[in-house]
C-alpha cells in the first residue's frame, strides 16, 4: 500500500515538472495550488481583520475611553470591515471556486489559469499596502469601510490615497477571478453535464461571478471619484461644485448591496450541497433553488437605496426601494424552506459540515428577519446607524458566509488531504464558535434597538452590562478560531485517519468520483456525465 | 455529435509573468499613492519614481506575457476550446469595462437630473436653496457653480463632430480589416488596418487638441466644478481608452507583416477589434450625453 502511493506520487511528480519549495507557489498554474494559497491568505486575513475587532471589543469592553485614541478606533472598524470584506470572505470563497468548480464540472483546471495566478498574487501586495498605510504619519484610512464623502474626501488623511489604489487592485484582483470562473463554468463543462444538471455550488457561483464583473466596476469608479475630489479638485461629491455628497452613496450602494449577495450566494450554494449528503435526500426543489438564486441577484440591482433612508430622497424612492428590497425575502424564503424540505424524513447524519450547516440555517435566518426588519422604511429611522445594524449584518456575514465557509472546509478538507480531519478539536471549534458567536452579536440586537450607535468608541452608561457579555462573546469567538487553526495545520500536515474517494456516505457528483487527496491533475480527459 | 474528439485543453506548466505582474503593480500602487499627495503637498519625487519604477516592470512583463503567449499560439498550443476560453474573457473584460463607464455616466445623470435642480430648490430642497447658495440657478451645462466657479460649454460642432465622424469610420474600416482576414485577402487586410490606426491616432490628436482650447482658451478644467469633471473624466477615460486600443491595433499591425493570423487563428486580432467598438460606443454614447444634450 505505501510503495503504491509513494510509487503513485513520484509518478504524479515526474509528470507535473512543478517547482519546488516557493517557486511552485509563486509560479503555479495549478487551480488547486492557487486555491489553497487563496484560502489560507483568506484565513490570515480573517485572523488580522478579527484582531482588529479585538481592539474594537477591548475599547467598548467600559464605557469611557480607555484603551485607544477615538481615531484609531475609527482606523480599527474602517480597516476590520475592508479586511473582513476584500481579504477574508470574498477570497475564501473565490478559493472554494478555485478547488471545486473544476472538480465539480469535470475540467482540468481553471479556464484562464495564467491570469488564476495573477488574480491571487496581486492580492496580497494590495492588503500589505492598505496595512501599512495604519503605520503612516496620521494614521490609516479612518472613515469606515464605506468610505462616505466628505469623510473620505474633505476630512480624510494622506492614506486616502493609499486606499484608493489597494482597493483598485483588489478589485482587479475579484474582476479577473470572477472572468475566470464564469468562463471555466459556461465553456469548460463536461460533455453531458448540462447547465440544469451542474451542481449547485456551481450555479451560486455562476450567478455571483457575474455581480462581481457587473459591480467591481462601479466600486472602482467610486473610490476614483474620490480621489480625484481630494487630489484633483473635482466636486463629483462636493455641493459647492454642483455635486452632491448623497450621489457617493447612491455609487457606491450601487456596488454594495450586490456585494453582499456576492458574499452570501456562494453560500447558498455550499448549504445546497451539504444538506443533502448527510440528509441522503436528493435537494428539494433544484430547479427552484436555480431560479431563487437568479432572481435574488437581480433583485439586487434595484435595492441599493435601502441603505440610504435617513439620508434622505423623494418619497417614491423610499416606497421603491422599501417594496423591492421586501421581495428579495421571497427567493430567500424558498430557498430556507427547500433546505427545511431536503432535510424532512432524510436518514440525517451530525458530521461537522452538516453541524455548520444547520447553524447556517439558523442563524443566517435570524439575520435575513432582521434584514426584513431594517427594509421598513419608517422603522429604519430609528434602526439606522445602531448596532441593531451591526447585529444584522454579522449575523448574516458571520454565521452566514463564515460558517458557510466553515462548513465547506470541513466538508471538503478530507478530499484535499485525503485525510479526515480530528473531529474532537472541530467538535470544539463548532461548539465555541457556535454559543460565543451568539453572546457576541444577539445582545447587539437589544443595545441597538435601545438606540446605541455604530462606529463610536463610547457609550452611555446603560449599554455597559450588555456591553461587557458582547466583547466576552467576541473574545471567545476570537479565539475558538485558534482552534480551528490547530485543526487546519494538523489536516495541511496530512494527519488523521485516510478517507475513501466519497468520503461521506452519502455525498454525490463528480468531485467525489477523484481519488482522496485529489491528484494534482483531474479530469485531463473529461468524464461523461450521465 | 458522435464520437466526439477531445484535443487535450492546454493548461500552462508555471510562469513568471503573474508574480512579475503583482509586483509591478505593487510598485504603481504605492507610487501613484505617494505621487498624489506630492502633488499636493510638494514632491520629493519618490512617489513618481516609484511609479514609474512599477509601470517599467509592467512593461517588461506584458511584452513578455504576450511573446510566451504568441509564441504558443503560432506554434499550434492553443486548441478550439481554449480560444473559446479566451472570447468569453474578453466579451466579460469589456462587460466590466461598460460597467466602470457606467459610473461615471451615473454621476453625469445624477448631476443633471438631481442634485443641480436641487440644488437650486427643486422638488422639495426650497430650505437647501435658501440656506447655502440663494443666488444660485440651476442649468446644463453647469457654467456657474453654486460655489461661484465660472467655465464655458463645449459644444458638439467643429472638433467633437469630427472625431465622431472618425470613430465611427474607424469601426467600419476595422470591420473590413476582418473581413479582409477571413477571406484572406492580406494586402486588404494591412491596407484597412493602417487606415484604422490611422485614424485612431487623428482622434487622439484632436482630443488634445481640444483639451488646450479647453483650458487655454475656454476655461474649462478638471476642477470646474461637475460640467467640467464629468467632461473631463468621461473624455479623459475615453482617450485613455483609445489609446490602449490604438496601441493594440499597432501591434495586430506588426504581427499581420510578421504574417500571423488566419481564418482559424486570429483571437488577438478578434478581440482587439471587440475593443475598438467597444471604444466606439463608448463615445457615441458620450457625444450625444456629454457634448449634444
Ligand atoms: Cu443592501
Amino acid at each position: 500500500m505505501t510503495t503504491a502511493t509513494d510509487e503513485l506520487h513520484h509518478d504524479d511528480h515526474h509528470h507535473d515538472h512543478k517547482p519546488s519549495g516557493i517557486m511552485r507557489w509563486l509560479l503555479t498554474t495549478n487551480h488547486k495550488d492557487i486555491s489553497s494559497l487563496y484560502l489560507w491568505f483568506a484565513f490570515i486575513m480573517f485572523l488580522v481583520g478579527g484582531a482588529m475587532a479585538m481592539v474594537i471589543r477591548a475599547e467598548l469592553f467600559q464605557p469611557g475611553l480607555q484603551i485607544v485614541e477615538p481615531d484609531f478606533f475609527n482606523q480599527m472598524t474602517t480597516v476590520h470591515g475592508l479586511i473582513m470584506v476584500f481579504g477574508a470572505v470574498m477570497p475564501a470563497f473565490t478559493g472554494l471556486a478555485n478547488w471545486m468548480v473544476p472538480l465539480m464540472i469535470g475540467a482540468p483546471d481553471m479556464a484562464l489559469p495564467r491570469m488564476n495566478n495573477w488574480s491571487f498574487w496581486i492580492l496580497p501586495f494590495a492588503f500589505a499596502i492598505l496595512l501599512s498605510s495604519l503605520f503612516m504619519e496620521g494614521g490609516g484610512p479612518n472613515f469606515g469601510w464605506t468610505f462616505y464623502a466628505p469623510l473620505s474626501t474633505t476630512y480624510s488623511n494622506d492614506s486616502t490615497a493609499l486606499f484608493v489604489f489597494s482597493v483598485h487592485i483588489m478589485g482587479a484582483s475579484s474582476i479577473m477571478g470572477a472572468i475566470n470562473v464564469i468562463v471555466t463554468i459556461l465553456n469548460m463543462r463536461a460533455p453531458g453535464m448540462t447547465l440544469m444538471k451542474m451542481p449547485l455550488f456551481v450555479w451560486t457561483w455562476l450567478i455571483t461571478a457575474f455581480l462581481l464583473i457587473a459591480v467591481m466596476p462601479v466600486l472602482a469608479g467610486a473610490v476614483t471619484m474620490v480621489l480625484t475630489d481630494k487630489y484633483f479638485g473635482t466636486s463629483f461629491f462636493d455641493a459647492a461644485g454642483g455635486g452632491d455628497p448623497v450621489m457617493f452613496q447612491h455609487i457606491f450602494w450601487f456596488f454594495g448591496h450586490p456585494e453582499v449577495y456576492i458574499m452570501i450566494l456562494p453560500a447558498f450554494g455550499i448549504i445546497s450541497q451539504i444538506v443533502p449528503t448527510f440528509s441522503r435526500k436528493k435537494l428539494f426543489g433544484y430547479a427552484s433553488m436555480v431560479y431563487a438564486t437568479a432572481s435574488i441577484a437581480l433583485l439586487s440591482f434595484v435595492v441599493w437605496a435601502h441603505h440610504m433612508f435617513t439620508t434622505g430622497m423623494p418619497l417614491f424612492g423610499e416606497l421603491f426601494f422599501m417594496i423591492a428590497t421586501m421581495l428579495i425575502s421571497v427567493p430567500t424564503g424558498v430557498k430556507v424552506f427547500n433546505w427545511v424540505a431536503t432535510m424532512w424524513r432524510g436518514a440525517i447524519s451530525f458530521e461537522m459540515p452538516m453541524m455548520f450547516s444547520l447553524a447556517f440555517i439558523v442563524l443566517f435566518t435570524i439575520g435575513g428577519l432582521s434584514g426584513l426588519m431594517l427594509a421598513i422604511t419608517p422603522v429604519d429611522f430609528q434602526y439606522h446607524d445602531t448596532y441593531f445594524v451591526v447585529a444584522h449584518f454579522h449575523y448574516v456575514l458571520v454565521t452566514g458566509a463564515v460558517f458557510s465557509i466553515m462548513a465547506a472546509a470541513y466538508y471538503w478538507l478530507p478530499k484535499w488531504t485525503g485525510k479526515m480531519y480530528d473531529t474532537t478539536l472541530a467538535q470544539w471549534h463548532f461548539w465555541c464558535s457556535l454559543i460565543s458567536v451568539n453572546l457576541l452579536f444577539f445582545p447587539m440586537h437589544f443595545v441597538g434597538l435601545a438606540g446605541m450607535p455604530r462606529r463610536i468608541p463610547d457609550y452611555a452608561l446603560q449599554f455597559a452590562d450588555f456591553n461587557k457579555w458582547i466583547s466576552i462573546g467576541g473574545f471567545a469567538f476570537g479565539l475558538s478560531q485558534l482552534i480551528f487553526l490547530a485543526l487546519l495545520i494538523k489536516a495541511c500536515r496530512k494527519q488523521g485517519e485516510p478517507v475513501s474517494d466519497q468520503v461521506w456516505e452519502g455525498a454525490e457528483g463528480l468531485e467525489w468520483e477523484v481519488p482522496s487527496p485529489a491528484p494534482y491533475h483531474t479530469f485531463e480527459t473529461p468524464p461523461v456525465v450521465k | 455529435m458522435s464520437e466526439q474528439q477531445y484535443e487535450k485543453y492546454y493548461v500552462p506548466a508555471s510562469s513568471p509573468w503573474p508574480i512579475v505582474g503583482a509586483v509591478a503593480l505593487f510598485f504603481m500602487a504605492v507610487g501613484a499613492g505617494n505621487w498624489v499627495v506630492e502633488i499636493k503637498n510638494g514632491s520629493d519625487g519618490f512617489g513618481l519614481h516609484t511609479l514609474a519604477f512599477g509601470a517599467l516592470i509592467l512593461t517588461v512583463m506584458l511584452v513578455g506575457w504576450f511573446k510566451d503567449q504568441i509564441h504558443e499560439s503560432m506554434t499550434g498550443m492553443h486548441g478550439d476550446q481554449l480560444g473559446r476560453s479566451y472570447r468569453q474573457g474578453m466579451a466579460w473584460f469589456i462587460f466590466s469595462e461598460v460597467m466602470f463607464f457606467c459610473a461615471f455616466f451615473g454621476a453625469l445623470f445624477y448631476a443633471r437630473v438631481f442634485s443641480v435642480p436641487w440644488l437650486a430648490g427643486a422638488s422639495n430642497n426650497a430650505e437647501t436653496f435658501n440656506v447655502l447658495w440663494p443666488t444660485f440657478e440651476a442649468m446644463w451645462p453647469l457654467t456657474t457653480t453654486p460655489g461661484g466657479t465660472t467655465t464655458e460649454a463645449m459644444g458638439w460642432m467643429g472638433l467633437p463632430l469630427y472625431n465622431t465622424i472618425i470613430l465611427l469610420i474607424s469601426s467600419f474600416t476595422c470591420h473590413f480589416a476582418h473581413v479582409a482576414l477571413e477571406k484572406g485577402d492580406r494586402a486588404k487586410l494591412k491596407a484597412w488596418l493602417g487606415f484604422t490606426i490611422v485614424l485612431g491616432l487623428i482622434f487622439l490628436f484632436l482630443q488634445v487638441e481640444e483639451y488646450i482650447h479647453a483650458y487655454q482658451e475656454m476655461g474649462l478644467r478638471l476642477d470646474s466644478g461637475i460640467y467640467g469633471n464629468t467632461f473631463f473624466m468621461l473624455t479623459g477615460f475615453h482617450g485613455f481608452h483609445v489609446t490602449l486600443g490604438t496601441f493594440m491595433l499597432i501591434v495586430m499591425f506588426f504581427r499581420v507583416l510578421k504574417g500571423h493570423f488566419s481564418h482559424d487563428n486570429q483571437f488577438a486580432f478578434q478581440a482587439t477589434s471587440w475593443y475598438w467598438h467597444f471604444v466606439d460606443v463608448v463615445w457615441v454614447c458620450l457625444f450625444f450625453v456629454v457634448y449634444v444634450f
